[in-house]
């Protein structure tokens, strides 16, 4: 078997235990590549369907047309979806960049409060999401089956040891379980897959013609497009293979200081 | 280094080894020599030792978090990947201490291959050991042995030797055979990826070469079949057993025996999405399948071919380690996961306790009898319900296990060969019954304990409509998925119970009320009770209905139409009855009130027996999914 084929045979065998084992499951739905393809290899699991809602945490500072992109597949693809907001600190404006928050805060009450607030108004225990390990070091270290406690924090010091595809499917009241059906995909991957199935994904990861691209997809004060003339996905992929720069180099968020993404993720990032 | 076209092949290697040994230094290294860091990721590495005032450490790139930066350390296991020309690779890096063990096992149990590494100052440590015994235990075949730090022993040939003499020697005691040994600088780049200047004396390869001289392991086509199943999808009116091919290949038209329930049927489809059609799937695959035969299968059961089934036993051998917090006791409940199928088990009879790290046995007597943190142990469990399986040496995927100690998988085993009986029989149902209940106990307790709630499956019908056939076959059927049940026979209670009883319209009612308070009870105390009786009249059944807790009674209806069960006659009762033998016959001469709201209906005369069985079955295990109390 190739190795893209072994690599979406485990997410799908990932998918369909988290379906089997929590009551309350729902996806996170980001609009990027990664979770485009993660709810491709849902409807590959469940035959065509996607038997739970997908999440959208809108920070509200989303690049225009990947709302658009959002509410066309949501069409085409009979999708159930969930939408949530901080409302309140939108309202207050205490966002980056106008408000006092840094890039870092600004992430943690738009995305990481926004989430919490849809897992506790909808009571979800299980949460699938679309990172991957190569994406960035403290990703490196997730398990697919990843517990959060009541605060929606993420004990990295003490993780449950995951072999054999025996995953962490029993949790303490009040807890719950990120999935990660992508774990073990890298950046190209998901590309030559993309290729592969023919998915359509947001145009804004194409060179447009001042040759600038997005490798990856966030909110438009803090992501930031690279120089790229990569304009179909063939072309992403050649580029990909021969690359130094790292996916997230756009993400201005991370740069904060050393261990700002990781704080981030203690505390409930995705 | 990332070549233009595309790998055709992934392969994943695990760094393990003691602490301090320099794993994530060898890592950071590799990545350099190879020309696969990012830019800019090596200044930045220098630069954040050098806002921190300490020296510049290689293992900065793979430990990636704070923690492990401050103490130098690494404590959870991640992944990185790199490219040669041949293939791309995941390469795992494990911790060495012994704290966190058990995520060195989760990095190794997702490996192919692994690299060892021991220092050469320090020579072979406790954790060189243990990884070495849970390498194999974990399945991993292919090592190879990287004796790093060579500079701080002036990179002498003897020392090596040595420690490549000893190494080998309990490697060999605990069956492992490494491909090579490979003496190293990680630091300073000595036979990573270009051969050392320094050890003139080494005629052998360096590490990037052996590593290109690993290879892939697949799945192996040529086993018997094993498909577990993991769910049934109801998206439209079919049923699609999910799961995943574990070993060999399926096809349509293959007749699959699903164990342990032993019951039969033929793959009319093999489904899947988006994909080239195709009418058979081989191992590794996550694939849907229909049946022709509709039987009752749900996620637990492992689909074989009639001629190589797995084992169906309560009893194995395993060899297990132990990583939980709390001791692994003797009398005490836990779950046992082995593929899709998870059952409660207990220890029955341990043999040995091992220390992986000096491969002495542990001595312990009476209460003390437990399997510590960090142990190896050759045991004997026993679980609550027969278990399909096979030998670990046999099919790995269904040959290995894992425990639950309340919330978290605490340890893992693989089975031992031995001389299991084929099939089951029933003197193996035997449950050990070493569970106790305290005080006052709950229906809902009683529903967890026993994995299903209790029910009174009342069926009613004509003479001669099934109802005694059914009877029996789903309790054996119920029984055999390990479900608490018992009939309520009308004989029996006719010689006991109800022999005070005649057959006059009082005592018919007197008879049913009866019947009705002692399957209530039975559903009470948690079984499932199945009764078999005509009761024809409507008023009858609806008092035994009010009797049972809402939703527990099941009624259903046998229905075959009256020609039908008069041409069966099984006891020649119809053929008396028209004769004018027996007075008041049900159908001929008394009335029969069909059921108007009876749960479920089978149809005997369209329907096998199985079929029905299979009907009633499934129509219980979605009442319990409903009430959430399947395990």
């Amino acid at each position: 078997m190739d190795y893209l084929s072994k690599l979406e045979n485990q997410s799908i065998y990932i998918m369909r235990e988290a379906f089997n084992k929590f009551e309350n499951l729902a996806m996170l739905w980001s609009i990027g590549k990664d979770s485009t393809v993660l709810l491709w290899l849902a409807r590959k699991a469940f035959l065509g369907h996607v038997p739970f809602p997908l999440v959208h945490v809108d920070t509200s500072y989303k690049i225009p047309s990947m709302i658009e992109y959002r509410d066309k597949l949501v069409k085409d693809w009979n999708l159930q979806l969930v939408v949530g907001q901080n409302k309140e600190v939108l309202d207050e404006g205490r966002t980056y960049p106008n408000g006092k928050a840094t890039r870092v805060e600004c992430c943690g009450m738009l995305k990481k409060d926004g989430l919490k607030a849809v897992l506790d108004k909808h009571n979800y225990t299980g949460v699938i999401v679309g990172v991957r390990r190569d994406e960035d070091p403290t990703r490196a270290k997730e398990r697919y089956f990843s517990p959060r406690d009541k605060n929606m924090e993420w004990n990295v010091a003490d993780q449950p040891p995951e072999l054999w595809d025996q995953f962490k499917t029993d949790y303490e009241k009040g807890t719950h379980i990120r999935i990660h059906p992508l774990l073990h995909w890298t950046e190209l991957n998901v590309w030559e897959y993309i290729e592969r199935e023919n998915i359509t994904v947001s145009p804004l990861y194409y060179a447009n013609e001042k040759g600038e691209r997005y490798r990856s997809l966030g909110c438009y004060p803090c992501t930031f497009p690279v120089k790229s003339n990569a304009s179909n996905v063939a072309e992403i992929i050649q580029e990909l293979r021969t690359t130094k720069i790292s996916e997230r180099s756009g993400r201005a968020q991370d740069k904060e200081s050393e261990d700002a993404f990781e704080k981030l993720r203690r505390d409930g990032y995705m | 280094m990332k070549g233009l076209s595309a790998p055709s092949e992934q392969l994943k290697i695990v760094i393990v080894g003691h602490v301090d040994h320099g794993k994530s230094t060898f890592v950071g290294r590799l990545f350099n020599d190879t020309g696969s860091l990012p830019d800019g990721k090596l200044d930045q590495l220098k630069k954040i030792a050098e806002t921190r005032g300490v020296p510049f450490e290689w293992a900065n790139l793979m430990d990636g978090l704070q923690a492990e930066r401050d103490q130098n350390i690494t404590i959870d296991t991640a992944q990185i990947w790199f490219s040669t020309k041949k293939r791309q690779y995941v390469i795992i890096d494990a911790p060495g201490h012994k704290e966190f063990l058990k995520n060195m096992v989760t990095g190794a149990a997702n490996a192919e291959a692994a690299l060892l590494l021991i220092d050469a100052n320090e020579g072979i440590q406790e954790n060189s050991r243990r990884h070495g015994y849970l390498l194999n235990l974990l399945g991993i075949r292919q090592i190879a042995v990287l004796v790093n730090k060579m500079d701080l022993v002036n990179y002498s040939q003897e020392r090596f030797d040595e420690i490549e003499k000893e190494y080998r020697e309990f490697l060999t005691t605990v069956g492992v055979t490494p491909k090579v040994f490979i003496p190293i600088s990680a630091y300073h780049g000595q036979n990573i990826a270009t051969k050392s200047d320094k050890m003139p004396w080494w005629n052998g390869s360096t590490v990037v070469d052996i590593l290109d001289q690993f290879e892939v392991t697949d799945r192996p086509l040529n086993q018997p079949l094993r498909f577990p199943i993991q769910d049934v999808y109801r998206f439209d009116e079919r049923r699609i057993l999910a799961g995943r091919v574990e070993a060999g290949s399926i096809k349509v038209g293959d007749k699959l025996l699903f164990a342990p329930s032993n019951k039969v049927s033929t793959v009319k489809t093999i489904e899947r999405w988006s994909a080239p059609q195709s009418d058979s799937a081989q191992a590794g695959e996550s694939i849907g399948i229909t049946l022709t035969e509709q039987i009752f299968v749900e996620r637990g059961a492992v689909a074989a071919l009639e001629t190589a089934p797995p084992y169906e036993l309560t009893k194995f051998k395993a060899r297990l380690f132990w990583l939980g917090r709390a001791p692994f006791k003797k009398g005490r409940p836990y779950k046992l996961k082995l593929g899709t199928q998870e059952v409660e088990c207990h220890i029955d009879d341990i043999e040995k306790i091992i220390d992986a790290s000096t491969l002495e046995t542990i001595h312990r007597e009476g209460k003390e009898l437990a399997i510590g943190r960090h142990e190896v142990a050759e045991l004997t469990l026993r679980t609550k319900r027969p278990v399909a399986f096979d030998a670990h040496s046999e099919i790995i995927p269904t040959g290995r296990f894992v425990i639950v100690d309340g919330f978290d998988v605490s340890g893992g085993g693989i089975i031992a060969a031995d001389n299991y009986p084929r099939r089951t029989s029933d003197s193996l149902h035997k449950s050990g019954n070493i569970f106790w209940s305290d005080g006052k106990v709950t229906p809902q307790q009683r529903a967890v304990r026993n994995g299903h709630s209790g029910y009174v499956v009342w069926l009613t019908g004509l003479s001669g409509s099934g109802k005694s056939t059914i009877s029996v076959d789903l309790e054996r059927e119920l029984f055999n998925l390990g479900k608490h049940t018992y009939i309520l026979d009308g004989d029996n209670i006719r010689h006991g119970l109800n022999k005070d009883l005649g057959f006059s319209p009082e005592d018919r009612k007197e008879n049913i009320r009866r019947i009705g308070e002692v399957a209530k009870l039975v559903a009470d105390a948690g079984a499932i009770c199945i009764t078999a009786f005509i009761s024809p009249y409507r008023e009858d059944r609806e008092l035994v209905r009010q009797l049972v807790p809402a939703g527990q009674f099941i009624e259903v209806f046998v229905n075959a139409p009256l020609e039908v069960c008069e041409q069966r006659d099984p006891k020649g009762l119809y053929s008396k009855a028209r004769a004018g033998e027996i007075k008041e016959f049900t159908g001929i001469s008394a009335p029969y009130e069909a059921p108007e709201k009876a749960e479920l209906e089978v149809r005997t005369d369209e329907l096998t027996v199985q079929e029905c069985v299979a009907k009633i079955v499934e129509y219980l295990d979605l009442r319990d999914s409903d009430s959430q109390v399947s395990i």
